[in-house]
């Protein structure tokens, strides 16, 4: 955390909440994120985790509070230049059926009217970058694998050259072999890039191998916001040693 | 993949624009209305003019006297046969007209005109057996009073009405009893002497067929049902020699006349152009050529083009009105219920009522067969693309609006592409429910495969009814064929399973 503390704001969340009729799933909360920061959105399902990555993505507006985005409110942002400055993974990919992996990466370019070359540089430069075979390319999301699909997924939320990549659960669906080889690509790729990411995961030890932050939440409030070792060593209540212990044989011979 | 889809649209309109109307602004229309006896007057009609030298055109078995009329009064045809009984009792029953000057002045006012009568009259009289009658010296009614020897049969209606059995009876000092029956039973009866006296109208075919004798009115009990033209009054200007033609036909077509024709279409089922052909050769001495037929493969091409026609403008049509709607109805749900809803309504409307509701905004022929078959386009298209779009997974929903699509490029790059497996299937049922439903459009004279359908009814001719039939389920099974390659070609490989 300290190795950033001297980079701007990037994100700045104020009393933020969402609420969904009677139900509130969210805050609220405060929260800042540092530009260059590598953060993970942790706790158990319904904590409200996905919620609040979905509304720093823009995708829903919050019910309370104001979120700024280089000091601006999002509120106030043009959405489309807004998105295209984010990358934005989800669990299942969500690449798009009738579009070859090509084709899914490059869709935003091609909006944009990039160059051909451009474009074709970029591709080939991002196939590298995640360990994508460039055969595979040519082919559509169906013929892929799990894990060649979270890869082309990757590419698409990295094409434009985002400041921030947005990830919700996105190794959750995946077989714990391949899993574990995306992880260790996710943080050569983090560390290449040096881009602001943030996490959303169920998984301590994925968090904990993948960010130096962890924000820990239950029942969409904030319970702690450290590094590894405070949650393990200083927990804030009983919840968070009980959400630790709950995965201490697995970091048994790993981050512990 | 989308350039597909419009190269697929650009077809379906070249190909609907580019059947060409076959109507001649200047040729002379003459209808019929849908029986034998008026399709067969209307065709004498035709032929009398063609060998005047005019361009004309018979709609054949247009519909009932309220749109064949209907389609005169505003112009849309020029003339057609009917009865001034008709006129009298159906079309301006409530004027109370007695004499044909009064007839004459009431048609003047919708700007219509008639010829003096052909010479036959189709009305209520009684026949019998021509040697029955000729053996017991029987030709007019009158003979009848006294003959208690003579069973008669009489059909339900004739018998039940005011103005039938009991007015008879009592105008001619009748005291016979009379039983009940089929109006198709009683010409057996006669035949095998069972009876003796029935009731017919007397230009029916039977009465040339068993060879029976109609009784003279002789007090003149019924009412006169005589067979005139009635045509636009301006038909005198722009096309004097069409009218003079017309006019020839009076007085000419006598009731044995009219029945020999009627026998020989509706028994020995020989084609209304030959009958009407042979009955002019006879008249006027020389060879009148029924052209009409354009043998078999020639009738169907023709109706082929016709009916595609109808079928191609309809769909495309409704493309282009259906495609947005659901569109709007997916993007705004506020106002999807009422678009589903009201195309749905639409579509309960039975498709004749939906036919006939047209006549009086669009009149008759393809345009109003057009709008109907547009219409009931609508619900199976606007279902199915809001199905399409609605369906596709929020996943895939969210990751195009969180890449930044603006929301035009989300419709056609995505959106759309992933409905469209969908969408072609509602394209496709609408195709085929089009090409059934626009038989339908022969009542009220589009023509199509419809057309023979309905003379096969009316002639009770199997032959003629597959001769429309057939084509058409051949058509629906050709546009679902046509479609399953659209659809093939149109999927993107990725959603090909």
């Amino acid at each position: 955390m300290s190795a950033t503390t001297h980079m701007p704001l990037l994100f700045s969340l104020h009393g933020v909440g969402q609420i969904y009729g009677a139900h509130r799933a969210l805050g609220p909360l405060d929260l800042e994120i540092r530009a260059g920061e590598q953060l993970a959105l942790i706790g158990p399902s319904g904590c409200g985790k996905s919620t609040l990555i979905r509304l720093l993505a823009g995708l829903v507006t919050p019910s309370e509070g104001t979120i700024r985005f280089h000091g601006k409110a999002l509120s106030d942002l043009d959405m489309g230049p807004y998105r295209q400055n984010l990358g934005y993974v989800i669990q299942n990919g969500g690449l798009f059926p009738h579009l070859t992996a090509a084709r899914n990466v490059t869709l935003m370019a091609r909006q944009l009217g990039w160059s051909k070359a451009r474009i074709q540089d970029r591709l080939v430069e991002l196939a590298r970058l995640v360990h994508l075979g460039e055969d595979r390319l040519a082919q559509y999301p169906a013929d892929l694998s799990g894990g060649q699909r979270q890869r082309v997924s990757l590419m698409r939320a990295l094409m434009l050259e985002p400041e921030v990549l947005l990830l919700d659960e996105p190794l959750g669906a995946l077989d714990p072999m391949i899993r574990y080889q995306l992880q260790t690509d996710l943080r050569d790729i983090f560390q290449t890039l040096g881009l602001t990411v943030i996490l959303v995961t169920h998984d301590l030890a994925e968090a904990a191998f993948l960010s130096k932050r962890i924000v820990l939440l239950r029942e969409g409030q904030l319970v702690q916001d450290g590094g590894f070792k405070d949650l393990v060593d200083h927990p804030a209540d009983p919840f968070v040693s009980a959400f630790v212990k709950a995965q201490r044989g697995v970091l048994a011979g790993g981050a512990l | 993949m989308m350039a597909r889809l419009m190269i697929a649209c650009a077809w379906l309109f070249l190909t609907a624009a580019a059947a060409p109307p076959k109507t001649d602004d200047r040729a002379v229309v003459i209808a019929s209305k849908a029986f034998t006896e008026s399709v067969i007057v209307s065709e004498l009609a035709r032929l009398s003019l063609r060998e005047a030298g005019q361009q004309v055109v018979h709609r054949q078995a247009l519909g009932g006297t309220r749109i064949v009329f209907g389609a005169l009064k505003r112009g849309e045809i020029d003339a057609y046969p009917d009865y001034t009984g008709t006129l009298r009792f159906e079309i301006y029953a409530a004027a109370k007209a007695t004499d044909p000057a009064a007839l004459e002045r009431l048609l003047a006012q919708n700007g219509i005109a008639m010829t003096n009568p052909l010479g036959f009259n189709n009305s209520y009289g009684l026949a019998m057996q021509a040697d029955v009658a000729k053996a017991k010296n029987i030709t007019r009614i009158s003979d009848l009073v006294g003959r208690m020897d003579l069973r008669f049969g009489l059909s339900n209606e004739f018998l039940d009405r005011g103005d039938g059995w009991p007015a008879l009876k009592a105008a001619y000092g009748l005291a016979q009893k009379a039983d009940g029956l089929q109006h198709d039973l009683s010409y057996r009866g006669l035949a095998d002497g069972r009876l003796e006296v029935i009731d017919v109208y007397t230009t029916d075919a039977e009465i040339a067929f068993y060879d029976l004798k109609v009784l003279e009115d002789d007090r003149g009990f019924f009412p006169a049902y005589e067979a005139v033209f009635l045509y636009r009054a301006d038909l005198a200007q722009s096309h004097p020699q069409a009218v003079e033609a017309l006019q020839s036909l009076a007085g000419r077509i006598l009731a044995q006349h009219m029945r020999q024709m009627n026998k020989r279409v509706k028994i020995d089922r020989q084609p209304e152009t030959a009958v009407a052909a042979d009955f002019l050769s006879k008249e006027t001495g020389q060879t009148v050529v029924g052209e009409g037929n354009a043998g078999l493969l020639g009738r169907i091409w023709q109706r082929s083009v016709e009916h595609m026609r109808l079928v191609a403008l309809s769909l495309t049509m409704a493309l282009v009105l259906a495609v947005p709607l659901a569109i709007v109805a997916f993007r705004k749900p506020h106002l999807g219920g009422a678009i589903l809803g009201f195309v749905g309504i639409l579509q309960t409307v039975p498709a004749l009522a939906l036919f006939v509701f047209m006549i009086p905004l669009l009149g008759i022929g393809a345009a109003p067969t057009i709008a109907a078959l547009f219409l009931y386009s609508l619900l199976p298209i606007v279902r199915n693309g809001h199905a399409g779009l609605a369906g596709i997974p929020a996943d895939l929903q969210e990751s195009a609006q969180a890449l930044g699509l603006p929301p035009m490029a989300r419709l056609w790059r995505i959106e759309l592409p992933l409905a469209l497996p969908t969408l072609l299937a509602g394209i496709k049922t609408a195709a085929v429910i089009n090409v059934g439903a626009a038989t339908l459009g022969a009542l009220i004279g589009a023509g199509g495969y419809g057309q023979p359908i309905l003379t096969g009814i009316r002639l009770d001719d199997m032959g003629l009814i597959l001769e429309g039939a057939v084509p058409a389920a051949l058509l629906a099974l050709l546009v679902t064929g046509l479609f399953d390659l659209v659809e093939r070609w149109l999927t993107p490989r990725g959603l090909r399973l």
